[in-house]
Order: structure tokens, then sequence, then C-alpha cells
């Protein structure tokens, strides 16, 4: 026996849907009422957080119309006073830093990572005694990142020379060619850290301008803020392209010059007095 | 002149898993040590932020400029048509390849996250000499198989020369730019200079040969395949022009240093008042890893001499060690100039106060992940040629050795 198919046109002799006649589908129109709704719950408030980042500095990409940097004046920085070191090392939570409990004191002392220090020089024929805070130089031809591997050492549009911690493999490389032994690996393992400073075990970091304060568009660096605190105003920070800057000023006034000028990197960290 | 025939090693069975399980012993030490290091982390060794790259770094370089010049006997056969030489060629791949990958593996598990090697796969900065070396590491490799290939198969003969001239040339970029991480380093006196380049590449030609004559004799004696005398002579007098190479070009190294006055405390720091340096500088480097083998070598008695000629051998490789101590590990040590003509008295980090180095010394993971890397080069060395052809049946002088003529060349296949 050969089957037929019901024909598809209701005119050619089909039964009659019964809801044909019933009138529009109100479950469907219900059910796009709700999706929408939905909708507009979810990917309302991203507009809305969209809309509240636009204006907050970490949400502007960095300019080269900055360039942050540093003048230190060594005949303001005061023997024995290491308010710039400690305020650093609070800064990025550099002081979380734990010994092992194996490990020597003068393993510690060259394992652990240091952002600032402090040095105390000697001229060698005059005899005339200088201090100074030693850090990354911030430099516009930095060696460091010419050197790496991956491009995790790099420099910002505002100059701040830095690490990308996700993509540091952990060679070292920056560290050998860093002129200024600015730079620090991380030889254990990080158990506690801040927020806005993540580190983590095997991986190179360094100095950076308080960076997280420039995200914030806070004007200054903790390790300056500390020296002013205590009136010796030895560190200022600022922008070395505003001509209007303090920093600018200080240096159009104030004889000053970089650490290892023969390298021509043009260091944003210049010191006057030295 | 009788044609070459290769075959495998037939070293007997339980001597030869001997072998194996030590070297097996070694790897997995040094495996064990890699672990250590990376889950602790870096503190567990003498590396500190002064003293960044230690005793991994000095094998490591050890096995990689050995890799680029064991593969010189191939080139002087295949290339510049030595054909006592070419009975050698596949050997000498064999090892380069192993080498490298030897060496390599130890710089990867020295990383702060050997974790990360995707990325250093995926991501380049190619002004970074670092970045090119990855590419000349690796494109050495496949450069050796296809070397490898057109020596051992039949009808890799007349890409032979080619693929030969190719692998030289790209030797001596692998080993000039090995010379180059250092050379390129402007902030660090002892190194920032261009020097570094042709030395490492001198180097490399010692070391290699070296290691090469090591695994050479030690097959075939195992095995008592004929090793003849002339060509060991041979072999060893090449040796020692490349010693007296290195010798040459670390008197020229250093009098081109001190011939500036910035210099003058780096040069007398490394030959009197460095300590441990200077130590390894005249005793390891110059005395036992240069005058004593050249003494060996050319000593018309020693030199006939099996035990004498290992002696030698294992010397430079040696003395190889201790002038890679010198050059990597006491040019960090030495303190960075960041002052000149003052004095830094007092320091928050170890800035060479008064002058001071920095000290280092070398833990034992440092060591056994160092040896871990010898150790993979030599298993992978044992089982390439145990399991492939890579040994001539004989390197008897009058199977290999020209006649009199001097035109004749050995006749190469596999059995």
């Amino acid at each position: 026996m050969k089957h037929q198919e019901a024909p598809l046109d209701p005119s050619l002799g089909s039964p009659p849907d019964p809801t044909l006649n019933a009138g529009p589908d109100q479950s469907r129109r219900a059910f796009l009422g709700i999706a929408a709704g939905a909708t507009a719950a979810v990917v309302a408030p991203a507009f809305v957080l969209q809309a509240q980042a636009v204006g907050n500095p970490r949400a502007e990409r960095v300019s080269d119309a900055h360039r942050w940097g540093l003048l230190v004046d060594t005949n303001r920085c005061v023997d024995g006073c290491r308010a710039c070191v400690d305020a650093c090392d609070q800064e990025n939570g550099l002081d979380l830093q734990r010994k092992q409990p194996d490990q020597s004191e003068a393993e510690w002392d060259t394992q652990k990572a240091v952002w600032l220090r402090k040095v105390k020089l000697q001229d060698n024929l005059t005899g005339r005694v200088s201090n100074l805070p030693m850090m990354c130089q911030h430099c516009e031809h930095p060696p460091c990142v010419d050197v790496c591997p991956t491009g995790a050492s790099f420099k910002r549009a505002d100059g701040i020379v830095m690490v990308d911690r996700h993509t540091c493999i952990g060679c070292r490389y920056c560290m050998m060619a860093c002129p200024y032994k600015a730079r620090s690996f991380i030889h254990e393992v990080v158990e506690d850290q801040l927020t806005r400073v993540p580190r983590g075990k095997g991986c190179v970091e360094s100095c950076n301008l308080c960076v997280s304060r420039r995200d914030q568009g806070l004007d200054s660096t903790a390790c300056a803020d500390a020296c002013t605190a205590l009136g010796h105003r030895a560190i200022l920070f600022g922008d070395l392209k505003d001509p209007a800057s303090a920093i600018s000023q200080a240096l159009r006034t104030m004889p000053s010059r970089q650490i290892r000028e023969d390298l021509d990197l043009n260091t944003g960290v210049r010191y006057a007095g030295v | 002149m009788k044609r070459i025939v290769y075959s495998e090693w037939r070293m007997p069975s339980e001597r030869y898993w001997g072998l194996l399980g030590i070297l097996a012993a070694v790897v997995g030490l040094g495996g064990l040590a890699a672990l250590h290091m990376e889950h602790n982390g870096h503190w567990v060794t003498g590396m500190s932020n002064a003293v960044v790259w230690g005793m991994p770094h000095i094998f490591a370089v050890m096995l990689i400029l050995s890799a680029s010049g064991a593969l010189n006997i191939a080139t002087i056969g295949t290339v510049f048509g030595k054909g006592a030489y070419k009975p050698l060629g596949r050997l000498s791949g064999l090892l380069a390849s192993a080498l490298l990958v030897g060496g390599l593996l130890i710089l990867v598990l020295d990383l702060g996250r050997p974790d990360r090697l995707l990325v250093a796969i995926t991501h380049y900065n190619f002004r970074s000499i670092f970045a090119w070396n990855i590419y000349l590491y690796t494109g050495f490799m496949v450069i050796v198989i296809a070397y490898l290939w057109s020596m051992a198969d039949r009808m890799g003969g007349p890409f032979v020369k080619p693929i030969g001239i190719f692998a030289m040339v790209w030797r001596l970029a692998l080993t000039a730019g090995t010379g180059s991480i250092f050379g390129f380093l402007v902030a660090r006196q002892a190194f920032d200079t261009a020097f570094l380049a042709p030395m490492f590449v001198v180097m490399s030609f010692a070391y290699g040969l070296a290691i090469m004559l090591l695994v050479l004799m030690f097959t075939f004696d195992q095995e008592g395949r004929p090793l003849g005398h002339k060509l060991r002579g041979r072999l060893m007098n090449l040796l020692g022009t490349f010693v007296a190479g290195v010798l040459f070009l670390t008197v020229i190294y250093y009098l081109t240093k001190v011939y500036g006055a910035k210099n003058y405390e780096l040069v007398s720091w490394v030959l009197f008042d460095g300590g441990i340096y200077s130590f390894m500088f005249w005793f390891g480097w110059i005395l036992m890893g240069s005058l004593v083998p050249l003494g060996i070598i050319y000593h018309p008695v020693l030199s006939q001499d099996r035990n004498w000629i290992v002696a030698a051998c294992a010397l430079v490789i040696l003395g190889g060690m201790a002038s890679l101590y010198v050059i990597i590990i006491g040019s960090q040590a030495f303190p960075l100039q960041m002052f000149p003509g003052h004095t830094i008295i007092e320091s928050g980090f170890f800035d060479g106060v008064n002058g001071e180095a920095a000290s280092y010394w070398p833990t034992i993971p440092e060591v056994l992940l160092g040896l871990g890397g010898v150790g993979v080069a030599m298993l992978i060395t044992a089982v390439g040629v145990r399991v492939l052809q890579f040994l001539p049946e004989s390197l008897a002088d009058a199977d290999v050795l020209p006649d009199d003529l001097g035109h004749a060349a050995p006749e190469l296949a596999g059995t």
C-alpha cells in the first residue's frame, strides 16, 4: 500500500490548525519580554562601570606627554637616614619579605629584594663624602629592556621602566645588563604581598616610581614623600617634560648629572652635588 | 685505502647497561636538583642579586660551546675535504646535537620560571641577543639533523657539502652569539667587548674537540676498534693549535683591557687580588687548562701515550670550566663601576664597599644540575651510537689516512 503525505497548504484540504485563529501567541511575547529584560540587566552594569571608568587615570592609556623622574640633591641627603628605603619597602610590600629558615643572614642580605638603597661615597682625591639613594634610573634607552628575550622588561610611554610579571621567565639577563644593580630577583616563595604590588617567586623586579600611584593620579613617590616629611627634601619627584614642574625648574638652576653618563642612557633620575 | 663501514656500538651488554645506569643516575640527580630549585626558589643556590648567573651557566655555556666545536670535525671532513676526518663526521654531528640539548636543558631548568618556557617560545624581543640565540640554538639542531642525514643516507651525498657549509656558518654565528651574550653587556667592565665573540669561537673549537677525542677513545677502546696513532696524533695537533689559540686570545683580551686606565683595577683584581678567581685564572685556565695540555700534546713521548692524551683532553675541558668561571662569574663578582674616582664606603646592597667583590660559592643543587646536563648529553650519545651506525668500524691509519701521494680519501658507506 502506497503512503500518501498530507498536503502542506490548508487550502488543499488539510485539517485546520486550531491555534491559527486564536490571536497572537502571548507566551512567545512574554518570553521575548523576559529575555530583553534579562539582557538589559546583565549588560547595563557594564555600561555603568565603563562610564565610571572614563576619567579614572587607571583607564587612560599611558601617555608620552609626561616623563616621570627624580632629582636627588645629595647635599641634602642625610648620613644614616634611611627614611626613603623604609618608605619604599612599605609602599611595595618588601618589608613583608621573610628570611627562609635555613638561610644564613649573609645569604639573605644578598638574596632579598632591594628596590632602593642608600650608598655612601668618598671622593678618592678630596675625601669628600656624599650620601645618596640608588634605585632604577629609568633610562630612556634601558639596557635591561634591550636584552630581555621575552620583552617582559619594558618602558612605559611615560618613561617608567618596569617588569611585566606575566612574561618574565626569570632568566636574569636584565640584571646582568643593568649598570646600576637596580634589579632584584625573587629568590624565595612569596608568602605575603600587597594587592597593588603583585610579586612572585622566580621573577625580576625593581623600582617602578610607585607606578600604582601614577595610575591613581597621585603626584609623588613614597621615597620623595618620606624625605620631604622629615624636612630633608633631598628627593624631588616630577614630570621632566613639564617646564613648569618643580623638578624641571630645579634641574634648570642646579648642576646635576646622570650616573654612568658615559653610557648615554639619558636617565630619568638625576643627581646633584656628586 | 679501504671502504669505511659504520656499525652500531657493540659494547658488552652488561657493561653498556651499567654505563646507562650511571648516566641515568646522574641525569636523575640533576632532575631532582632542578625540582628542588624550582620548588624552593633560587635561595637554595649560591646565586644572588650580585652574581645572578652561577655554576649552572658555566656548565651550560661549556656544553653549548662544545656542541659547536664538536661539529668542527665534520666541517673539516666535508667542507674542507680532509678525507681522514670524514669517517668521524657522523659522531661529530651526534655529539654536537647531544651536547647542545644538555646545555639548553640546564639553561631552561635554571630559569626562575621554567614553567614559562612557552612564553619564551611565543614572545620575542628581537633587540635581545638572547632571543637571537634561541633561534640560533633551535636552528642548529635542525641543521645538524639534516647534516647527519646527508652524511648517513645514500641519497644525501650531493647535499653533504652545501649543508656542511651552512652548518659551519651557522655554528660560527652560534658561538659568536653566545660570546656576544656577554660581549654586548656594556654595564660590566669585564664584558663590554666584541672580543668575546671570536674568543668563544676558538674556545668552542678546543673544548668540543677535547670532548670528541675522549668520547672517541672511550667508545673505540671499549669495543677494541682500531684508532690509528697517526690520526690520533693529527687530532691532538689540532687540539694543541686550538688551545694555543685560546691562550693567545686570552693574552690579547687582558692586554686590551689593561691598556685603559679605567680597567686597571679590574685586571689587577682578576690576575692578583681576586682570590678564587685569580687562582682559577692562573692555576685552572693558564697552567692546567693551557700550558700543561700543550706540554703533553707537543711532548715527543707523552703525546704517544693514551693515558697522557686522555689527561690532556680532560685538562683542556677542566681548564675551560675554569676560564668560564673567571669570565662569567668573576666578571659579575667584580663591583660595577658606578662612581669612578670615588670609593663606596657604605651601601645597603653590597655595591662593592671599599672595592670588595661580591661573594659566590656554588651549592650542591647547582653542581648537580650542571652535571645532569652533561649526563643528558652523554646519555643521548651512548644511546645514539648503540642503536644507529655512527661509529666507523676502523680508524686505523691504513684505512683512513691518504697514501703517500696524499690524494686518496676513504669511500664512505653504511653497512
